[in-house]
């Protein structure tokens, strides 16, 4: 209930000028910035994945699909404007709290050692801005159309006789380049990292984690992200491998 | 036993500073790691060197006043202890040790591996009490404060104010520190009137005293002697998100 | 030197009550224009400080450590008493009073200790109200455990940190303060000297230990809160910085030092290893309730504790005091641990421990409840010694913890010196000649939240003289002097180091004027301490310079205190020709080794006046007068 509460009461207040001040100003506020938009761009992430496991059925179910999204006129603008925001809130709030973390030690150890950070955690940075950096040719790539412009020549005939984008056959043409591939690989592997270490921290950084349910929480973050990198990475590999044509 | 020591040394607050290589010949494994720095000192006066200045006080690991970074983990490789109940036998024969200060901007070098830490000074100055005047309480027992809660502001008030959480956190976030006072007086009934105010303005005195941000890794927890939980931090990002939102909707 | 210890009129009982009723107040306006020093923010320091400014005062407040927080009160573990009879176990402040004046050995101030137990249970309002977590029953009431000399339960605790979490109390109401702008806050400042104008103390000089500057600071009144001496002894179970500077310094200026003979030994501290020790570390009591304490019957023995057959080890406590056993009190249990080492019996590398053997309760009550009931300490001592105690006994060994000595203070708290406050282990008042164990935290905080805050007041309303400016020559001529013997220190050059001196000290100490002490023995310390002295002067080597962070500086200036107090200390032993409470003369025991006390000639205290460097300092002697408690023989048989 507070989770349901704080997130309505949190999107509210970020209309109200004080509790706004706060937000972007404190070092927790932040960190709540961070948090929120970090699951809006979550569930999108898995939303995506989720439509894009459609490839391995007939080519009409996601072609129907991706012409659904298409023509959702004002729907498709505002969820849009909804994710770049929250990629802006989230890279917003990367840059600034990187920029006080190291101004917070200016001269740093000469030997430093963890006990316990996670790999995932130490490497939020790197593999942050690896992800956005493909995120930008993922977008040009498929969305734009620009790096293969021929795709915007690729048509098909649903059964019901309309005429739609043929998403299939750009997926498949895409991937069959081993680069791209290759270079969707390492991003999605980078972005499954990423999100070990952010899903679970998300819960702490708006107050919902405790020890008692940071086994549980740390083993579904561990899941998620080995379940998301496996049905990402299904999708080229089926492609390469010929499975998908 | 035969040590290296590589220390850092650094005259006072604006010099540079740099790691200077000592031979710790001869160690007792029995003695504490500040007494082995004494031995070396002693050494180092007979020889007509300056000795390595470090804080150091009770040496019973409760004043929080001693403080090093030895091969990169604040207060060294043992858990839940202090550089000063830290003892040699935990050391090998030949080993070489790194020590360094506690690094942060908020925790200037004054001198070797002494620092500067009144920011947490300040913090506590923020909010960090209760208010209420000398005489003025009410018969301690009229308020009966339910065990559980008792015992985990006990478990908050544990902390030291060594500052090892912030040595050992990669961003200097001085969460740890702040969660652990916030959450002692706000879980108790005395500190509810205040408790807003409190998370308000001691963050902003952290904020202001220029600590980095909490990355949720937890390292301050595994390095802090007296194993403070994050979950406090858990309970300070919580109590700050509700006391930001409740000041916005109560006007003025 | 005229000892009046303004002690009020009328009936014990009301004695109290009636002094705040006809106390003499300043106007709150007037407040803000009277500046007052405290020095210390330890309990004492840190509530006078604090609740000072609340009253409007302007305060500063001075501590050679690098926060307020860090003062030594934290290390106290036990927990501290009041009278609020919780436990419904027949508790009362004349109780508590009278559990006091007999634990003191009828040696402190009748007057004084009646309203300690007074002010007791406000402490623990005071401190619950701040947010102090102490323990507490599953109904949510406070909880109490029972300590040492007394048969009512009415220690108050948090878990082993009693000390800390009051001094964290005290510290978030001085920081509340520090905020509202009442208190400004000196930390890494130590007081150098005292500057007394026209008879009445009215600044301090202070070297700042960052910079090294030295300045003056000028007050309407001073309060010292600097703690006690025990660093003399150079090992014992407090901080390494602590000192008897302030305090010394006060002396040498005209405060009269009061029974400076009695420290307070602890018996079960974690045994020194190797003469690198730089600290003693001590272990809670309640350890004996379960550990037996013995050694080898025959001297020499090596052979490793579980090696020696039953019949070859003596328990000699339970030999020696067959009621009590191994329970008997500190001072005894310490006097017998030091006779069996000075046998050639003493256990461990340097000889000087005893086993406290846990095999017996384990065998009893199962490994389980041991661990239970003392986990933590088991912990700590592993931590220390890296021997599990669950295996093989713990070896401990007596050391020194706490002085009941210091300034003199009237009722009032003030020195004899006008202006001069004295607060908590600093002065000699409540405790006597032994302290009972959860004592000391009541009687810092008594003193500095609810006795100098009224008293200070009645001194500053008939001040006639505004406090000087620093341009005062007096202060000039302090500040010269201290800086004089800054460089003096830095001058010197010679082979030794300053800890290679505190430690002859330290030793000379513990062997003459330590757990017994002899007239033969306290002679020679007198003799010695002085070529210990001239060795200082003339072979001391401090490194660097002044205008620094300077450790060996700081030490130096500690030590040289050091080795004139010890003598002191011997004097005042020397002359106090009986056993009582902590100080045990060895030519005055009973048959079974109990101190015998001798009222008919020593019940005063003994106040030392300084009369200049090189002169032997005067005694002078306030009477101990008994109105309510008659005295007796303590006997723990």
């Amino acid at each position: 209930m507070y989770c349901g509460g704080a997130a309505i009461v949190f999107i509210l207040s970020i209309f109200m000028e004080q509790t706004t001040a706060r937000l972007f100003r404190s070092s927790l506020g932040k960190k709540y910035v961070m948090a929120v938009s970090g699951v809006i761009l979550l569930l999108f992430v898995i939303g995506h994945l989720i439509g894009n496991l459609q490839i391995f059925a007939h080519p009409d179910l996601i072609n129907s699909y991706a012409h659904f999204l298409q023509n959702m006129g004002p729907g498709l603008w505002a969820v849009r404007l909804i994710l770049l925001t929250a990629v802006v809130a989230h890279i917003w709030a990367a840059v600034e709290l990187t920029l006080e973390n190291r101004r917070a030690r200016p001269e740093d150890y000469r030997e430093k050692d963890t006990i316990q950070a996670s790999y995932a955690s130490r490497t939020m940075r790197i593999s942050g801005f690896i992800v956005l950096a493909f995120i930008l040719f993922h977008l040009a790539h498929f969305t734009l159309q620009v790096v293969n412009p021929q795709y915007q020549e690729l048509y098909t005939q649903l059964e019901d006789g309309t005429v739609v984008h043929d998403v299939h056959s750009m997926m498949v043409s895409g991937f069959q380049n081993i680069w791209i591939s290759g270079f969707y690989l390492i991003a999605i592997g980078l972005l499954s990292v990423h999100l070990r270490h952010g899903f679970a921290s998300m819960f702490q950084s708006i107050g919902l984690r405790n020890r008692k349910i940071a086994g549980p929480l740390e083993k579904t973050s561990l899941g998620l992200s080995i379940l998301y990198f496996a049905g990402n990475a299904a999708i080229p590999v089926a492609i390469l491998a010929g499975f998908v044509s | 036993m035969n040590l290296k020591l590589r220390v850092w040394r650094q005259k006072d607050r604006n010099a540079p500073g740099k790691l200077v290589e000592y031979e710790a010949g001869d160690i007792d494994p029995e003695m504490s790691f500040l007494e082995m720095l004494d031995v070396v000192n002693e050494r180092l006066i007979g020889a007509g060197d300056e000795p390595i200045a470090f804080d150091h006080d009770c040496r019973e690991g409760i004043c929080g006043t001693c403080s090093a970074t030895i091969n990169g983990i604040p207060h060294g490789p043992e858990r839940a202890t202090t550089v000063c109940q830290l003892h040699m036998r935990h050391f090998k024969d030949g080993d070489i040790l790194t020590i360094e200060p506690f690094r942060a901007k908020p925790f200037p070098v004054i001198r070797d591996l002494m620092v500067d830490r009144s920011a947490f000074d300040r913090i506590i100055e923020s909010g960090g009490f209760v208010s209420v005047r000398t005489g003025s309480a009410p018969e301690a027992n009229t308020l009966p404060i339910p065990k559980d809660a008792a015992e985990t502001a006990m478990d908050a008030a544990a902390c030291i104010g060594c500052g090892a959480c912030v040595a050992a956190c990669k961003n200097a976030s001085a969460m740890l520190f702040v969660a652990a006072k916030s959450s002692q007086l706000n879980t108790l009934p005395q500190g509810k009137p205040e408790k807003d105010r409190r998370v308000l303005n001691m963050v902003a005195a952290m904020d202001e005293a220029g600590f980095g941000n909490c990355t949720n890794q937890y390292e301050c927890s595994a390095v802090c002697p007296k194993t403070i939980s994050e979950d406090f931090i858990a309970q300070l990002n919580r109590e700050y998100l509700v006391a930001s939102v409740k000041q916005s909707f109560a006007g003025k | 030197m005229k000892l009046d210890a303004k002690i009020p009129s009328g009936p014990l009982v009301d004695k109290w009550a009636r002094y705040l009723s006809e106390i003499k107040l300043v106007n709150p306006a007037n407040k803000r224009k009277y500046e007052i020093i405290v020095v210390g923010s330890g309990l004492g320091g840190a509530a006078a400080a604090a609740t000072l400014g609340e009253l409007g005062y302007h305060v500063k407040c001075f501590c050679y450590q690098d926060s307020p927080r860090r003062a030594h009160s934290i290390s106290a573990q036990g927990g501290i008493n009041a009278a609020k009879n919780y436990q419904n176990d027949g508790d009362s402040v004349y109780r508590l009073f009278h559990d006091t004046i007999k634990g003191g050995d009828f040696r402190a101030r009748e007057a004084n200790v009646y309203r300690l137990a007074e002010v007791s249970a406000e402490i623990i309002d005071q401190c619950t109200a701040q947010g102090v977590p102490f323990a507490r029953e599953y109904g949510g009431h406070l909880a109490n455990r029972s300590f040492g000399g007394a048969q009512v339960s009415r220690t108050f605790y948090a878990r082993g940190q009693t000390g800390q979490q009051l001094l964290l109390g005290a510290y978030s109401a001085l920081c509340r303060q520090i905020q509202a702008g009442t208190v400004t806050m000196f930390p890494r400042t130590e007081m150098l000297d005292l500057v007394v104008v026209d008879g009445h103390a009215k600044g301090i000089v202070v070297r700042d230990m960052v910079t090294g500057e030295i300045s003056s600071h000028s007050a309407d009144a001073v309060a010292l809160a600097t703690g006690g001496y025990a660093n003399v002894y150079d090992l014992s179970t407090n901080a390494r910085g602590c000192n008897v500077t302030a305090a010394f310094r006060a002396y040498k200026r005209g405060a009269a030092f009061a029974n400076p003979c009695y420290t307070q030994i602890h018996p079960t501290c974690i045994p020194v290893s190797g003469d690198y020790q730089s600290k003693l570390t001590l272990m809670s009591e309640s350890l004996r309730n379960d550990g037996r304490v013995w050694v080898p019957k025959r001297q020499g023995d090596n052979r490793p504790p579980q090696q020696i057959p039953e019949g070859e080890r003596d328990y000699f406590l339970e030999r020696k005091y067959p009621s009590y056993g191994n329970l008997a009190p500190r001072d005894i249990s310490s006097r017998s641990a030091k006779e069996v080492c000075d046998e050639g019996r003493g256990v461990g590398p340097s000889g000087l421990g005893v086993y406290l053997d846990f095999s017996d309760a384990i065998d009893r009550l199962g490994l389980a409840t041991i661990r239970e009931r003392y986990g933590n300490l088991f912990e700590m001592y592993e931590r220390i010694t890296g021997e599990d105690a669950y295996k093989t006994p713990m070896r401990i060994y007596p050391a020194l913890h706490y002085t009941m000595g210091g300034l003199w203070v009237d009722y009032n708290l003030m020195s004899n010196l006008p202006g001069l406050h004295v607060l908590g282990e600093a002065n000699f008042s409540d405790h006597g000649a032994n302290r009972l164990g959860a004592s000391a935290l009541m009687q810092g905080l008594a003193d500095g939240y609810f006795i100098l805050p009224y008293t200070i007041g009645a001194y500053l309303a008939d001040l006639k003289e505004k406090r000087p400016s620093t341009e005062h020559p007096e202060f000039r001529k302090v500040e010269k002097e201290v800086e004089e013997r800054t460089k003096k220190f830095l001058s010197i050059n010679g082979k030794r180091s300053v800890q290679s001196i505190h430690k002859e000290l330290g030793q000379l100490m513990w062997d003459k004027a330590g757990m017994a002490r002899n007239e033969e023995g306290l002679k020679e310390a007198i003799a010695k301490i002085p070529v210990i002295r001239e060795e200082f002067w003339k072979n001391v080597k401090v490194p660097g310079d002044g205008g620094e962070i300077n450790q060996e500086l700081e030490k130096a200036g500690r030590l040289a205190d050091f080795l004139e107090f010890g003598e002191l200390l011997c004097r005042d032993a020397l002359d106090r020709n009986e056993s009582c409470g902590g100080h045990f003369r060895e030519e005055h025991q009973s048959e079974d080794g109990e101190a015998l006390r001798n009222d008919e000639k020593y019940s005063y205290v003994s106040a030392w006046e300084f009369q200049g460097e090189d002169r032997e300092p005067v005694l002078h002697k306030e009477p101990i007068v008994y109105e309510e408690v008659k005295m007796a023989t303590r006997s723990y048989k």
